[in-house]
């Protein structure tokens, strides 16, 4: 252990200024961490870069009808974004309303029930490769599924596009706090005589309940930008959509990129302003996802 | 790590009520049965593209459409061919470009920062990966493009033109600043947080005992880095990168913003293509017929393809867990 707080309390373990090592391993050792360096502040500059200019141009277009006035038609000027947000709101909501429940339970199912069974590893192993699969595709097979049959574009078709995307995220933090409770809070449940269903819901859901919160809240992150899916799915357009939700529902990443790619100045900066106000959401939640996560673990 | 055993038997015969017991069944076939959604969902994309793409495989042949180089909605001729060396080609770009400044990051973050700057900077790629990938398209549109149209492309159409294959390959008929190159760049940004996050993870496993053995007899960070991490965690930084790969591959709307969008292929990288994910984006809703179909058969080689790389890449870092 008193390695380990040594090389806390210096950081680096260079090579001496004085020492007679080889030039050459004294040069290899200088450019590497050079590189190092170097790469590391491209990194957090063009994240700085991406944010700068999305609160420059972004802050510039938002005025309060952006909250009020309904996306603007072709060649329109004025308009807001409010059917986009909440549209997004809707189909976001109802993404993470249905892939909590599943997600939760097939997380559970691995955890609980079937640890080191075959069909554990391969739903495992299917879930983890759904978590980088191609969203274009979860946008084909939704609208093979839900939208060719009945002819009509719909809120319903996104937000099952989304809840697919949402899944595999809420499956693979599920499984891995459970696995962290430890045996022996399930063994003293058992032995009072608890049910499996009672162990998994009152003892090692409420254990690993800041970790499964933590999860949900990252695939909400994950789904809220989302645009690929909705584009043959919830579709998008100009007006209010109907509360039942059938025909396109209105969501701000696809106005996003309609808008972004018009010849209209005004589309163009409504653009901006949903490209701000998207991601000031995304990274809010993804922040507030990680202090649950940390106050947890030092708690 | 074991698991008691969770059965509903062990409690049938003692509770002995009826209910309770069915309780515990149903509670068991319901996680059960969204265990197996699941897989479901992987297999119905997969039966959806490939039903979808059947009768544009049928009228083309698979070599037929994977090979074909037109893309004619008139004449109703469709070939895949620019469309996956579009996407084989600035997800490479994206690769090539990234891997360094990844695995550079991850070995600042593990090896050299101060312990002050760790948070902050791995926050800062996390964050990086949590960023939309519509907002990287705006990026790489409206601020990127511009700089590769006057900073790179107009003074190597200078520099290289008439010259036999560099001429080709790095000559931009269409200075417009989006191309395969610049989706090739705009890709890699996307996929270095995500990448440098699974390989910190990873040489973070590595037990410190065997970094400071190294440092013990004399080693400088390079001949640690190379000759203990490097054999150590190699296997599993390259299940990473093809992590990042298999999105790369599949990216959407990022690409669609900045790969400009033109069905044929040019020689040039520096000019405008399409990609696999892009197509589909761009046509699928006025698509009909035929041309449909062809998205779907798009849709399927993506999806082998991905699908091919992910399972390799999930086999690779499962590998280093398991030790």
């Amino acid at each position: 252990m008193t390695s380990e707080a040594e090389r806390l309390a210096t950081p680096t373990p260079a090579v001496p200024r004085h020492s007679r090592v080889r030039p050459g391993r004294r040069v290899a050792d200088r450019a590497l961490s050079v590189f190092c360096i170097a790469v590391t502040l491209v990194g957090v500059a063009v994240l700085g870069w991406i944010l700068g200019m999305l609160a420059w141009r972004g802050l510039a277009a938002l005025s309060p009808a952006i909250f009020v006035a309904v996306t603007p038609g072709p060649g329109t000027a004025g308009g807001g974004l409010a059917n986009a947000i909440v549209g997004s709101l809707v189909l976001t909501f109802l993404g993470i309303a249905v892939a909590t429940p599943v997600g939760l339970l097939a997380g559970t199912f691995l955890a609980e029930y079937a640890r080191g069974s075959k069909l554990a590893s391969a739903v495992r192993f299917i879930n983890d490769v759904l978590l980088s699969a191609p969203s274009i595709l979860i946008g084909l097979f939704v609208y093979t599924l839900m939208v060719a049959p009945f002819g009509a574009y719909s809120g319903w078709a996104g937000g099952i596009a989304l809840a697919i995307i949402a899944v595999p995220v809420v499956v693979r933090t599920t499984e891995d706090m459970l696995s962290l409770v430890p045996n022996s809070l399930r063994e003293a449940a058992a032995a009072l005589g608890a049910p499996p269903s009672r162990v998994v819901t009152r003892v090692t859901w409420r254990a690993a309940q800041a970790g499964i919160l933590t999860g949900i809240i990252l695939a909400t992150a994950r789904i809220a930008g989302e645009t690929a899916p909705l584009l043959f799915t919830a579709l998008n357009n100009n007006f209010w959509f109907s509360p039942d939700l059938v025909g396109g529902v209105s969501n701000l990443p696809v106005t996003i990129f309609q808008f972004a790619l018009s010849p209209y100045e005004n589309w163009q900066e409504l653009a901006w302003a949903g490209a701000l106000l998207i991601t000031a959401a995304i990274l809010l939640l993804s922040v507030t996802a990680r202090l649950i996560l940390r106050r947890n673990r030092a708690g | 790590m074991s698991a008691i055993p969770i059965h509903p038997r062990a409690t049938d015969g003692r509770s002995g009520r009826v209910s309770h017991s069915a309780f515990e069944r149903l509670f068991r076939a319901v996680s059960l049965a969204s265990a197996v959604l699941v897989l479901l969902v992987l297999i119905g994309i997969l039966a959806s593209v490939l039903s979808g793409g059947w009768p544009a495989f049928q009228a083309f042949g698979f070599w037929g459409f994977v090979s074909g180089e037109s893309w004619n909605v008139g004449l109703e001729r469709f070939g895949a061919w620019p469309a996956i060396a579009g996407t084989l080609m600035s997800s490479a770009l994206a690769v090539v470009i990234g891997v360094p400044i990844t695995i550079g990051i991850a070995i600042f973050l593990t090896q050299l920062s101060p312990p002050w700057l760790k948070g902050p900077i791995g926050s800062a790629v996390e964050l990086l990966a949590a960023v939309p990938s519509i907002i990287y398209g705006m990026w790489g549109l409206f601020v990127f493009a511009p700089l590769v149209a006057t900073y790179l492309q107009l003074p190597l159409n200078q520099l290289v033109e008439g010259v036999p294959i560099v001429g080709t390959v790095l000559y931009s008929a269409v200075p417009s600043g989006t191309g395969i190159l610049t989706a090739g760049i705009i890709l890699a940004f996307m996929i270095i947080p995500f990448v440098a996050s699974i390989t910190r993870d990873m040489l973070d496993q590595i037990p410190p005992v065997l970094r400071e053995s190294a440092y013990g007899i004399g080693c400088t960070r390079w001949e640690v880095i190379r000759h203990v991490l490097v054999p150590q965690a190699g296997v599993a930084i390259i299940g990473a990168i093809m992590l990042g790969l298999g999105r790369a591959l599949g990216e959407t709307m990022a690409v669609t913003f900045v790969v400009g969008n033109a069905n044929r292929l040019s020689g040039s990288i520096l000019d405008p293509g399409s990609t696999i994910a892009s197509r589909i984006a761009n046509e699928f809703n006025e698509a009909a017929d035929l041309q449909l179909n062809a998205l779907y058969a798009l849709g399927c080689i993506l999806f082998l393809v991905t699908f091919a790389v992910l399972l390799v890449a999930r086999v690779l870092v499962a590998r280093l867990g398991a030790r």
